[in-house]
């Protein structure tokens, strides 16, 4: 069946800002269908809030709508643009939901617009638990049993029928947000409310508990034709219980048989046709019972999802883009598999090597927040890495997880290394109780178990992790004793060296073993001609020729490297996405690829992360699918001939690195390692900016909690407190006195050992301001400069910015322009540069200077129309701006909004005050040619709508009392009514405004938290005071306000500003406009091609 | 642990791939074929059509689940040697009785591991499929490399003598399990028709699937005779799987051309399939490293759908040696557009080159056996 005549545009729904269980495996699948479509001659229209993301930009759809994903806000894009057809399963739950509510809402039948790949009927089925079970009972697909509750009084009634242990599953919500698995009465109670309260439609589904079985996934594709294949199989090393985005897992599947496997195999044939997707991509999830056999499915999901994203990553077949061309009318055998070239998609890859992905959480960053792994999704990222066995492949990932561990064990630290105190050493007792919670540390609990001396049985039945990975785990631990069993590093053989590395140790944990250098062991192992062959990912065990190189390393004889003497740069990515180090990189990461292929280059990229864009094998030429460290990277370098690395874009991934890469003779194009170490050493960089007459908040630097002490008298409290070397605002922390530092002196230690503490200045009520700026060694260009909402001392990633700045003087503004020019011309950037700001009463000070891709480049590039990583990508590759075209800084008409989502959510307990600390998992963006109306759309794209009318809460600091005067009356003259804690209160209606009475806590109710849980209140004002006295209360007010999604703004200026928005959409109403309407035609990617 | 013991595979062009044995100790000679199927071994290992040749596997992981009873193809292994990248230091899985390298030794085949089995593929990929050895007894390459030279290979000889049965047998074991593939559920009455099946090296899954599917299965030895099974008087013939060249097999498609044209209701499968086509008059040609999977998309030319499905083959029918005026090509697989099915113009009689019977591989294709059973339904 050939392509639909009868449609000729196309709406695609992105799913919104990053947050954990929707990241950017989204941006993958949507960049890949905009891409098919166009390819196909349909016009695309896009929506999608997140500005970070490869899809929003502006040459990959016709039409970019950077606005909130919300029905309101696409039924207006719907009325604009009048697609023929929505696709709405490329967008993860917020794409499913958003289609869903538009079709509820009469938009689609009014405008003509028709669901293609799901339509609303399928989607019902298929997230609708009652309604899936009845499909399932319709072809006899056994499920557990289960039932449904609306109250709490039938979820009561529903446990006694079914009996407990339960699993309780809220419908329509993602990542299982609000779920859980409950033991007992009172655990089932408080999840079954927030479950209830979570779910779209108040609704839960509760089942019988089948933790312990075995856990897999198959990724189904359907087209018009009724020709099903199945993409892969994925099986959970970690069974039931834990939530498949927190397991490992493991494709393809080894523990079942043929027979066993073709049974599940035809089930999910069975199960889609049921439902009735008709095209695309669906996700299907069965467990097993170990001992009998039995199957059970779990659920479907009739979309691409980020197993999807895993399973095209992990076969070469790329689903989203398969599912895109399905949707609009060719079927499987029509359309070409891209690697063979020759053979059609229609059929089933078959693959030659083990993958393994691996989650990473972020619990460190929550501290309070419990870090046992259940049915609701924890892990903010993910690393995928492939090996000829599940060893190598296991290893490479614990690497490419970049948490500190060279591979599954042997760390520097690690207390099982020959030589380290025995009494480190935990026992086995204290390992049995850790076994028997899921926690986010598993898999390194597990080794110590086994290097404890339980036995597989054991550890099996206390886990119920399959025989068949704990025995390969037990392999590698054999591997570990004989290589200590040598003397020393120069004692152990050849041959067994090389069998070490084809178990996919690193030459850092061999090093570990011996206690030697990482370098004497590459050394070594070169000398001896142990080094890695790459083997290709081709979808079919190299049955027919692949034209694609997507590749992997493994210790074998033969390579499939070709090297076509082409001009070669590769890039390094920023491996699993955590927070501070996400997407935003990985934009910066694909922009250098396409422009620098463009330019002519051939792009060799490197990276572990396999949501992302940037390991689609379509975006480089050479895609090396590997843990981004020092030793996998020189690998790949010694593979071919190639001018340069690319280590600015990944983030601090690469940037780790660089230094090891450059002593290793690797050309480290851009800025020179010594440059970055210039500014990230406090004394270099504090010599570099008294050298260039450049302010910067007193600071000092301490190794110990004396000279701590001294410098704090010397500066003064506030100070902002931190460890050298850090992204994401890593345990920094703002302390108010003395007790707080040397309780952080105390904790910090941990955070970065061989690094000082480095104590700022905190500077109060200042204005934070953020510079991207691009050089090349003879013209210095501003991006963009941001100005904060929040106060300073708020990390910059999880602040709110404007672009252009909303308040700075102009006469600021140049001085931040001039000092931004001093510092890239003495620092010696090629390319691009962030710097952070602080503007105290007119003054400027610096806080950072960060010499490479910063996580607002996307979001500037968006606002201003050029891809700023598109032009450094070239000026490093040694173009000049004159010839590229950007010489100027771009101040655009319209205002661009950041504003971040945090995952607070998912993390019950955890403080919601934010700091110099990130927290947040990603971001929106609000543009619009008013300010307000700027604000009101990045305010709505993160769910937090701002009210128009209603009651507003005010409590401020002593010394924000008369400052908010104006504001109130703003809100008051909106028809707001106020409410006030005392203090603020006496200030209002002394200023002749009227205020309902408010207690603080403790003093009387009904107190803040009160107004907020009863949501009497749609606004919060509350400006935090410096004392740590008052920080309890402030915390309480804003979790409640969190919670209930009600926005609170925590500064004056913030205030004025959302009184201004609401104002402005009063007035206006909330109009769309497009990218391109923005931006006008093609002067998006004028400067940047 | 003791040292693995060392094994070697020579090619006939002097090539040497060392790793380390296990299953039987010993050695054999055999044409290398890879075979892509992720999950099944055991019933690759089973499937006499491998007779005579060394099997390489191309995922590397083998042995996971051990063996089972249930999951056989036939009465034991006939292939050649085994050749994998790493043999499971464990087995899970419920079913399993065995672990791999025993039931190997036991069926006498030798295994080699720690191969690289993807460089083993590409050069069959571009060579064919060699001759070679595989030897866990000798250990010089020179050694071995003469006895390759000295064997002739498998072309023009007659396999199936040596895997059929020697004595006719009915058959009555169905299938079961939760999920079953699309068996005969029309309604075909109670009477069985009487199916003669010649056994060229069949797989089990076959007639478990004639049984489940209505017929009256009796089973005859590959080499019977046409007036033999027409003294049976049966009420259709089924073709089976065997190994080997079918142009070196002329007893057999002399009972089929005979046979055949009486009228009979016939269905062929893989061997049976290429017999059929020298009985009608067309050719076989030797492939270059053939069809041996479990993903081998094939299109039914009359519905337009695509079927995934399991192959185990080295020849094929050439299409262009068909009477077009006889015989109408229903099959064709997607990625090389080879003969897959074929059927009479006039007679009751098709047939094809992949396995519906899957075992192992997806069951896409088991519609044949009700289609064959319709088609026998509208002639008796």
């Amino acid at each position: 069946m050939p392509r639909r005549d009868d449609i000729e545009s196309v709406l695609i729904i992105g799913a919104g800002p990053i947050i954990i269980g929707q990241a950017c495996e989204f941006d993958y699948s949507g960049s890949q269908a905009c891409k098919a479509l166009r390819e196909e001659g349909y016009k695309v229209i896009l929506v999608n809030s997140n500005p970070a993301t490869i899809m929003t930009d502006p040459e990959l759809a016709d039409r970019t709508y950077i606005e909130p994903v919300n029905p309101d806000i696409v039924a207006k894009v719907i009325e604009r643009e009048r697609p023929d057809a929505i696709l709405p399963t490329l967008g993860g739950q917020t794409g499913l939901n958003t289609a869903l509510a538009l079709h509820d809402m009469g938009v689609l039948e009014k405008y003509g617009v028709e669901m293609i790949g799901a339509n609303d009927a399928v989607i019902r089925k298929a997230e609708d638990r009652e309604l899936f079970r009845k499909a399932m009972d319709n072809i006899g697909a056994k499920t557990p049993p289960s039932g449904i509750a609306y109250t709490m009084d039938e979820a009561l009634e529903q446990m006694h029928r079914i009996g407990l242990p339960l699993v309780i599953r809220p419908s329509f919500t993602m990542g299982g947000t609000g779920g859980g698995i409950v033991y007992n009465q009172q655990e089932f109670e408080k999840i079954a409310a927030s479950g209830l309260e979570l779910s779209m439609n108040s609704e839960i589904l509760i089942e019988k508990s089948i933790a312990g079985w075995k856990e897999f996934e198959l990724e189904v594709m359907r087209d018009r034709k009724d020709n099903v294949v199945i993409v892969c199989s994925i099986e959970n090393l970690d069974p039931m219980g834990v939530h498949t985005g927190d397991s490992i897992t493991v494709a393809p599947q080894q523990t079942l048989t043929d027979r066993e496997y073709q049974e599940m195999r035809d089930e999910a044939i069975a199960i889609i046709r049921e439902i009735g997707v008709e095209t695309g991509g669906s996700n299907i999830q069965f467990a097993v019972n170990p001992e009998t056999g039995d199957r059970i499915v779990i659920e479907m999901n009739p979309r691409v999802s980020r197993s999807s994203a895993l399973a095209s990553k992990a076969t070469g077949f790329p689903i989203a883009k398969m599912a895109a061309k399905l949707a609009v009318g060719y079927s499987l055998d029509e359309i070409a598999n891209d690697i063979t070239k020759q053979t059609p998609a229609c059929f089933e890859p078959t693959i030659d090597y083990v993958v393994v992905k691996v989650p990473r959480f972020a619990f460190e960053k929550f501290p309070v927040a419990d870090p046992t792994l259940g049915t609701q999704m924890k892990s903010v990222g993910e690393t995928m890495a492939i090996g000829r066995t599940f060893r190598e492949a296991l290893q490479k990932a614990m690497r490419g997880l970049e948490t500190g561990l060279p591979g599954l064990g042997l760390g520097r630290k690690d207390p099982w290394l020959p030589k380290a105190p025995k009494r480190a050493r935990p026992t086995l007792k204290e390992l049995r109780r850790h076994l028997a919670t899921p926690l986010d540390d598993r898999l390194p609990t597990i080794r110590q178990a086994l290097k404890a001396g339980m036995s597989v049985e054991d550890v099996y039945a206390i886990t119920r992790v399959d025989r068949w990975f704990l025995a390969h785990i037990a392999m590698i631990l054999a591997d570990e004793e004989r290589m200590a069993a040598f003397g020393s590093f120069e004692d152990v053989p050849a041959s067994d060296l090389a069998a070490f590395k084809q178990n996919g140790f690193s030459d850092l944990q061999i090093a570990n073993v011996f206690g030697t250098e990482e370098t004497r062991v590459r050394r070594r192992r070169q000398e001896l001609g142990i080094v890695p062959v790459f083997k290709r990912i081709d979808t079919c065990a190299a049955e027919f020729e692949s034209f694609t190189p997507y590749l992997y390393s493994t210790y074998e004889q033969t390579t499939e490297v070709e090297d076509t003497g082409n001009k070669k740069i590769m890039v390094l990515g920023g491996g699993p996405n955590r927070i501070g180090q996400g997407i935003e990189f990985d934009y910066c990461c694909v922009q250098a690829c396409l422009r620098l292929r463009e330019q002519g280059f051939e792009i060799i990229m490197v990276n572990s992360n396999p949501e992302t864009v940037s390991t689609d094998f379509d975006t480089s030429d050479q895609l090396f699918f590997e843990p981004v460290t020092l030793e996998d990277v020189l690998h790949i370098w010694g593979s071919q001939a190639i001018e340069g690395a690319i280590v600015q874009f990944g983030g601090q991934t690469p940037l780790n690195i660089a230094q090891g890469l450059k002593n290793a003779g690797v050309t480290i194009l851009g800025t020179s390692p010594d440059a970055i170490d210039m500014v990230e050493d406090r004394e270099r960089f504090k010599e570099l900016l008294e050298r260039l007459d450049i302010p910067q908040p007193v600071n000092g630097i301490a190794t110990n909690a004396d000279e701590a002490d001294k410098i704090a008298m010397r500066i003064g409290y506030p100070l902002v407190v931190r460890p050298s070397y850090v992204l994401g605002g890593r345990a920094m922390e703002i302390v108010y006195d003395r007790t707080g530092l040397m309780k952080y002196i105390e904790n910090a230690v941990d955070a970065s050992p061989e690094r000082p503490i480095l104590l700022d200045q905190f500077l109060e009520n200042a204005h934070e301001v953020d510079v991207d700026a691009v050089y090349d060694g003879e013209l210095c260009v501003i991006g963009g400069i941001m100005e904060h909402v929040e106060q300073a001392g708020i990390h910059s990633g999880d602040s709110i910015c404007t672009l252009p700045p909303y308040s700075l003087s102009d006469e600021v503004q140049d001085v931040i322009r001039e000092y931004t020019r001093r510092l890239a011309v003495e620092v010696g950037v090629v390319g691009l540069m962030n710097i952070q700001y602080a503007v105290q009463n007119g003054k400027v000070f610096v806080l950072e200077v960060n010499p490479r891709a910063s996580r607002t480049v996307p979001f500037v590039s968006k606002a201003i129309g050029t891809s700023l990583a598109g032009v450094a990508s070239r000026v490093m590759a040694g173009q000049k701006l004159v010839d590229i075209g950007f010489t100027k800084e771009i101040i655009p008409p319209h205002y661009s909004v950041k504003a971040p989502v945090f995952p607070f959510n998912k993390f019950p307990g955890s403080d919601i005050i934010l700091g110099p600390e990130m927290k947040s998992t990603g971001e929106v963006m609000g543009i619009d040619e008013d300010l307000g109306c700027a604000v009101a759309k990045a305010c709505m794209a993160c769910e937090r709508t701002l009210p128009l009318s209603g009651t507003i809460f005010i409590s401020v600091c002593d010394r924000d009392k008369q400052a908010v005067i104006p504001v109130a009356r703003a809100f008051h003259e909106l028809g707001f009514r106020l409410m006030a804690t005392p203090g603020t209160r006496k200030a209002l209606t002394q200023a002749g405004m009227p205020a309902d009475i408010v207690f603080p806590r403790g003093e009387g109710r009904p107190n803040a938290t009160d107004v907020i849980a009863n949501e009497q209140v749609q606004l919060v004002i509350n400006t935090p005071s410096a004392e740590a006295a008052t920080l309890e209360d402030e915390k309480a007010i804003r979790t409640a306000a969190y919670l209930r999604k009600i926005p609170t703004i925590t500064t004056v200026f913030g205030a004025a500003i959302i009184a201004s928005a609401i104002e402005s959409v009063r007035e206006r109403g909330i109009h769309v406009r497009s990218m391109q309407e923005f931006h006008g035609a093609g002067a998006a990617t004028s400067a940047g091609t | 642990m003791s040292a693995p013991k060392p094994c070697l595979l020579v090619f006939e062009d002097g090539e040497v791939h060392r790793g380390t044995h296990f299953g039987h100790d010993g050695e054999s000679l055999g044409e290398v074929v890879f075979n892509t199927a992720m999950s099944g071994y055991q019933e690759v290992l089973t499937d006499p059509s491998y007779k005579g040749q060394i099997v390489l596997m191309t995922y590397p992981h083998i042995g996971n689940t051990g063996i089972n009873p249930e999951d056989v193809e036939s009465d034991g292994c006939s292939l050649h040697g085994f050749v994998i990248k790493e043999l499971s230091p464990t087995v899970s899985n419920q079913r399993a009785t065995q672990d791999l390298s025993s039931y190997l030794d036991e069926q006498g085949i030798v295994g080699l591991q720690g191969v690289d089995t993807r460089a083993l593929v590409r050069k069959v990929r571009e060579a064919g499929e060699l001759r070679a050895i595989v030897s866990s007894v000798d250990t010089d390459p020179d050694s071995l490399l003469a006895k390759v030279k000295a064997w002739p290979g498998l072309g023009g000889l007659d396999l199936v003598k040596d895997v059929t049965r020697q004595q006719a047998e009915t058959w009555t074991e169905g299938l079961d399990g939760p999920f079953l593939p699309v068996l005969g559920q029309g309604d075909f009455g109670d009477s069985r028709p009487k199916l003669a099946v010649l056994d060229y090296g069949i797989k089990r899954n076959m007639l478990r699937g004639l049984y489940a599917d209505g017929f009256d299965v009796t089973v005859f030895p590959g080499h019977t005779t046409a007036a033999e099974i027409q003294e049976v008087a049966p009420d259709c013939l089924f073709l089976s799987n065997g190994p080997g060249d079918p142009g070196a097999v002329a007893y057999a498609i002399e009972t089929i051309k005979t046979l055949v044209h009486t009228g009979l209701p016939t269905f062929g499968i893989c061997l049976g399939h290429q017999l059929t086509a020298h009985a009608l008059g067309g050719r076989t040609i030797k492939m270059k490293y053939g069809h041996h999977g479990a993903n081998q998309p094939v299109i039914d030319l009359t519905t337009e759908r695509t079927e995934i499905t399991s192959q185990n083959h080295s020849y094929m029918v050439d299409g262009d040696s068909l009477d077009d005026g006889m015989v109408e090509i229903t099959h064709v697989n997607l990625n090389d557009r080879t003969v897959e099915g074929m059927r009479h113009k006039d007679l009751p009689l098709f047939t094809v080159q992949y396995h519906p019977e899957a075992a192992p591989g997806p069951r896409d294709a088991f519609y044949l056996f009700r289609r064959f059973r319709e088609m026998v339904g509208q002639h008796t």
